[in-house]
């Protein structure tokens, strides 16, 4: 491990859109860290088995010797130890529906929208289902140039991992087309606005190696959903 | 219906919620006036289709019109609303981090096993249902003595974010031993969580919201025979 001068280590994966928003933040603020590659679909490592004994899941952000779990607690935490480019918004409301709507996007979408929808037996309705869920999204940034307002912020950064850059890719590899323009046109704006973005251009895994990776996810799935 | 000030405060919630409870504690805690509204059939009701239509479900904090959903989501904004009051949460950014960890763990991994023992199909999965829950008992209890340091509570001298969040917990645990024997919390096994749990019960911020017992284990063997589970 190098010495930096802000000692931070991030244990994540190519392909977890989880680590990817840490990422994505820590750029945005200009934090140098070192960053360690988890091919988790294949083996865990000895060092995220000693640091993340409970989960064992990606992604582990290590601070001078402190570690952190969650990728949500752990972008709040980058926002309040390095304050330049906030992310999350000041006023107590303004948080308490960034966090809200994070956690939407993260259990609810994904699980409708992707891990019940590989099993599901009728695809429309599973598409027309998640559908529902995503028009939230599509109200919640209509009229805002990002879902953080002017500037790209805490749920620019976890609607941006988990959706265009992640459960997309699924989408494409089942033949599915989730967001089209006519129906999301305010969210595919943003996400052409945020393609943009250079940190975040940065942390776009490569389309072709995720669209591969979310269809062994999906194989996985449906395996463990005939065993079950 | 009149003007509703800025500075009204209401809450939907349900008797034997323990996410209700949380919001109701850390109100209390910091002595914010509010209006409590019992919402006994969340699923019909207008108001909380109204104020959240995502999910459709209680607690529901409405701040003059601005509804915030969620149990921890409701405690951080009350913490980081009302600042006169003892925090939440601590300032430190890591203890913050910490202090959220834990009552993620608690709901994602202690709630549901006390939900996976209540609807268990049959012995075998019982008997797996129990003995996660006792493995969150043991990492709680080793967590109680790490934030405590041989204070009080998880929140030091005073209560918390982690006291809240699985002190509301300790209800469903409770009718969960009636139901089966077991003793979850246990002087030997975890003799911190154990003497914390009288602490808790008696802070004036919990003491008047905590549901009665019996009510619960009523209300629980009621759910039972209609439902299966002992979600919110």
């Amino acid at each position: 491990m190098a010495e930096k001068e802000e000692d931070v280590l991030l244990i994540g994966a190519w392909a977890s859109p989880f680590s990817r928003r840490v990422e994505m933040a820590l750029k945005l603020k200009g934090v140098p860290y070192d960053y360690s590659d988890e091919d988790y679909l294949v083996t865990k490592s000895p060092l995220l088995l000693q640091l993340n004994p409970i989960y064992k899941k990606v992604p582990v952000f290590v601070h001078k010797g402190k570690v952190l779990l969650e990728s949500h607690l752990i972008l709040e935490y980058i926002d309040q130890t390095w304050t330049r480019n906030p992310i999350l918004p000041q006023d107590p409301y303004g948080k308490a529906m960034a966090r809200f709507w994070a956690k939407f996007v993260d259990e609810q979408v994904t699980l409708i929208g992707f891990r019940s929808l590989v099993k599901s037996e009728e695809i429309d309705v599973a598409i027309k289902e998640a559908q529902e869920l995503i028009t939230y999204l599509e109200k919640e940034i209509t009229g805002k140039m990002f879902f953080g307002g002017e500037t790209i912020g805490f749920l620019d950064m976890v609607v941006g991992s988990m959706i265009p850059f992640c459960l997309v890719r699924g989408w494409e590899g089942m033949g599915i087309d989730m967001i089209p323009n006519e129906q999301f046109p305010e969210l595919n704006r943003w996400i052409e606005k945020i393609k943009e973005i250079e940190i975040v251009r940065e942390c776009i895994p490569n389309r072709e190696k995720n669209i591969e990776h979310m269809m062994k996810i999906v194989g996985r799935i449906k395996a463990a959903s005939k065993t079950a | 219906m009149g003007l509703i000030s800025d500075e009204y405060v209401r809450l939907l919630g349900a008797w034997p919620s323990p996410f209700v409870l949380r919001t109701r504690i850390a109100l209390n805690l910091k002595r914010v006036p509010y209006e409590y509204l019992e919402e006994e059939d969340s699923l019909n009701s207008e108001s909380v289709l109204n104020y959240n239509p995502v999910h459709k479900q209680i607690p529901i904090l409405i701040h003059g019109n601005k509804p915030i959903r969620e149990s921890l989501n409701i405690v951080m904004y009350v913490d980081e609303t009302w600042l006169s009051g003892p925090p939440i949460l601590p300032s430190d950014p890591f203890d913050r981090a910490v202090a959220r960890f834990w009552d993620v763990y608690i709901d994602e991994h202690c709630f549901t096993s006390i939900n996976g023992v209540a609807v268990a199909k049959d012995e075998e999965e019982r008997k797996a249902a129990i003995a996660k829950l006792e493995m969150c008992m043991a990492l709680l209890e080793e967590t109680f003595q790490e934030c405590s340091k041989g204070r009080g509570f998880f929140g030091g001298d005073n209560i918390g974010f982690i006291d809240i969040g699985f002190g509301s917990m300790l209800g469903p645990l409770k009718v969960l031993e009636k139901f089966t024997g077991v003793k979850f919390i246990h002087p030997e096994t975890t003799p911190g969580l154990f003497h914390w749990v009288d602490r808790f019960y008696s802070h004036e911020a919990v003491k008047p919201v905590m549901p009665d017992i019996e009510k619960l284990v009523e209300f629980a063997r009621l759910k039972k025979h209609t439902t299966s589970s002992l979600d919110t």
